[in-house]
């Protein structure tokens, strides 16, 4: 009796822990996409069209290519070009499709103490921060923000570490606040800042211009990317994929405002750039 | 079938690899932890030690029936809201702004404290309560002074205070949302055990993680290890 109600519950846990079911999909994106309502504004058109239920986990880049490595998850959406290469390369995914592109900016204390705003670019911006020893905030989370923070470092021939360098290892949210309170500079998305625009008094963009079109670096830009993930329910991600680069939803994703009226992402898959864009 | 154990073994191993190599900024992160645990521990202790003993010895405490259950609930104080009361206090903007302590290792041992202090107080006050209550009445019949009187009775539940410290200890070292909010979670500077291994997860290092779990695991058991090994020898001699 003992042991059939072990084997009962090994299998109650068994399958509540592993059914992979055909009408669950698990996305895998940033809190970028999610904490912005995006996703939210979207995906009920998905699930309706498809039946099906889709479950959002909403994490750093790192985590979100791990949780697809390890097939905990069906479909990535991140921002990491190089990142979700090798996730292509290795084998996890069959290949990576453009879905849209916002931008960064770097923000800071209002009064821009090191005088960045005219900076050609966000390279010699870094360089005067850098060279004034002014605080800087790193998301330190190997999130995409992160990465492309690094990248500008690295362009600009700079090792940053020292008391000014502060590498927090939180979300995009957590490191504003950690910023407005220690008077920090630090790299952001545009669309966190904007939503989260309210509570950060004394903060402002101080390159990047006001909107993207006005961004005066390139390297700016951040292009999302979707991956359908080799497993087990390869289909439904398929569908999901095909039905997120379409023109339709690519519309969807140029119609969507911030609370402030504002465009936050911008349609960039093959399917848009070829017709309906 | 779902994905095998592959990935839990290899994290494992993967894990006592880094402990085995042990590179300088897990020593960092370890010996951070231990400084801001060790002193929000000690201060808990000094000031709660005295205050359970004197709580549980005397009936006589004005608001006493206010006081104990307002102690019992700290004793569940859930960290993260501890954290976010100690961060709008310390906050620029917060009225102990200008003290500086926001994103430091004071500000953590300082919300660690408040999370310690209940534990301490409220497991001190119930050992000295299950003493027999005659003892204190007998000393002081035999000329006893009050000072002598508490020490004779902490001496007498030095088991139960040793089980109010280590409660203690493990619970903060252990908590994560206080010292995530208080110390910004800065490496090098703030970052301690429990925060690490968030970070670690959210980045997808499951081993290093793991690796740091098992350090945390590691210094809870030395910890209750030499407590009990302390209290077993007192009650033997």
């Amino acid at each position: 009796m003992k042991r059939l109600m072990v084997t009962l519950l090994l299998t109650a846990l068994a399958m509540a822990g592993c059914a992979s079911s055909s009408d669950t999909l698990r996305l895998a994106t940033t809190t970028s996409t999610y904490d912005s309502g995006l996703l939210d504004a979207i995906l009920p058109v998905f699930e309706a069209k498809f039946g099906v239920n889709v479950e959002v986990v909403a994490v750093g880049t790192g985590q979100a290519l791990s949780l697809g490595e390890a097939g905990d998850a069906d479909v990535v959406l991140v921002h990491a070009r190089a990142r979700e290469d090798a996730f292509v390369a290795a084998g996890y995914a069959p290949a990576r499709f453009d879905v849209m592109y916002n931008d960064f900016v770097i923000v800071g204390p209002e009064d821009d103490p090191v005088g960045i705003g005219d900076a050609a670019d966000a390279v010699e911006a870094f360089r005067r921060i850098a060279a004034a020893q002014a605080r800087f905030a790193s998301r330190g989370d190997e999130s995409g923000t992160n990465f492309k923070e690094l990248s500008i470092w690295e362009a600009a021939g700079i090792t940053p570490e020292g008391d000014w360098y502060d590498s927090i290892g939180q979300g995009m949210g957590s490191t504003l606040e950690f910023s407005q309170e220690t008077g920090s500079y630090t790299l952001t998305d545009r669309g966190t800042f904007i939503a989260q625009q309210a509570n950060l008094e004394g903060m402002a963009v101080l390159f990047g211009g006001d909107t993207i079109d006005a961004n005066p670096d390139l390297r700016l830009l951040n292009p999302y990317g979707v991956m359908p993930v080799n497993g087990d329910n390869d289909d439904l991600a398929m569908d999901f994929v095909e039905w997120l680069t379409s023109v339709e939803t690519q519309q969807a994703i140029a119609d969507f405002r911030s609370p402030s009226g504002e465009p936050l992402f911008f349609p960039d898959s093959v399917e848009w750039r070829s017709g309906g864009g | 079938m779902c994905a095998d154990m592959r990935g839990l073994v290899e994290a494992f191993t993967d894990a006592l690899a880094l402990l085995i190599a042990g590179d300088a900024a897990l020593w960092e992160v370890v010996w951070l932890t231990l400084r801001v645990t060790g002193a929000a521990l000690f201060i808990a202790t000094l000031v709660g030690i005295p205050v359970g003993v004197t709580l549980g010895l005397s009936r006589r405490v004005p608001l006493r029936g206010l006081l104990i259950p307002l102690i019992y609930t700290g004793m569940g104080l859930p960290p993260v809201v501890v954290g976010l009361f100690v961060y709008l206090f310390l906050s620029r903007e917060g009225p102990l702004g200008g003290l500086g302590w926001l994103f430091s290792p004071t500000g953590m041992i300082v919300a660690q404290t408040i999370l310690a202090l209940p534990l301490v107080v409220g497991l001190t006050m119930a050992a000295v309560e299950s003493t027999d209550p005659a003892l204190p009445l007998q000393l002081e019949a035999l000329g006893a002074t009050r000072r002598q009187v508490a020490a004779t009775t902490l001496l007498e539940v030095r088991g139960g205070v040793s089980a109010a410290i280590v409660a203690a200890f493990g619970a903060i070292i252990s908590e994560v949302g206080a010292v995530m909010l208080v110390g910004g979670n800065i490496a090098g500077e703030t970052r301690v055990l429990t925060t690490a291994i968030v970070l670690e997860t959210r980045k997808g290092n499951f081993a290093l993680a793991l690796a740091l779990g098992v350090v945390l695991l590691l210094l809870a058991f030395a910890a209750n290890f030499t407590f009990y090994r302390l209290e077993g020898r007192g009650r033997s001699a």
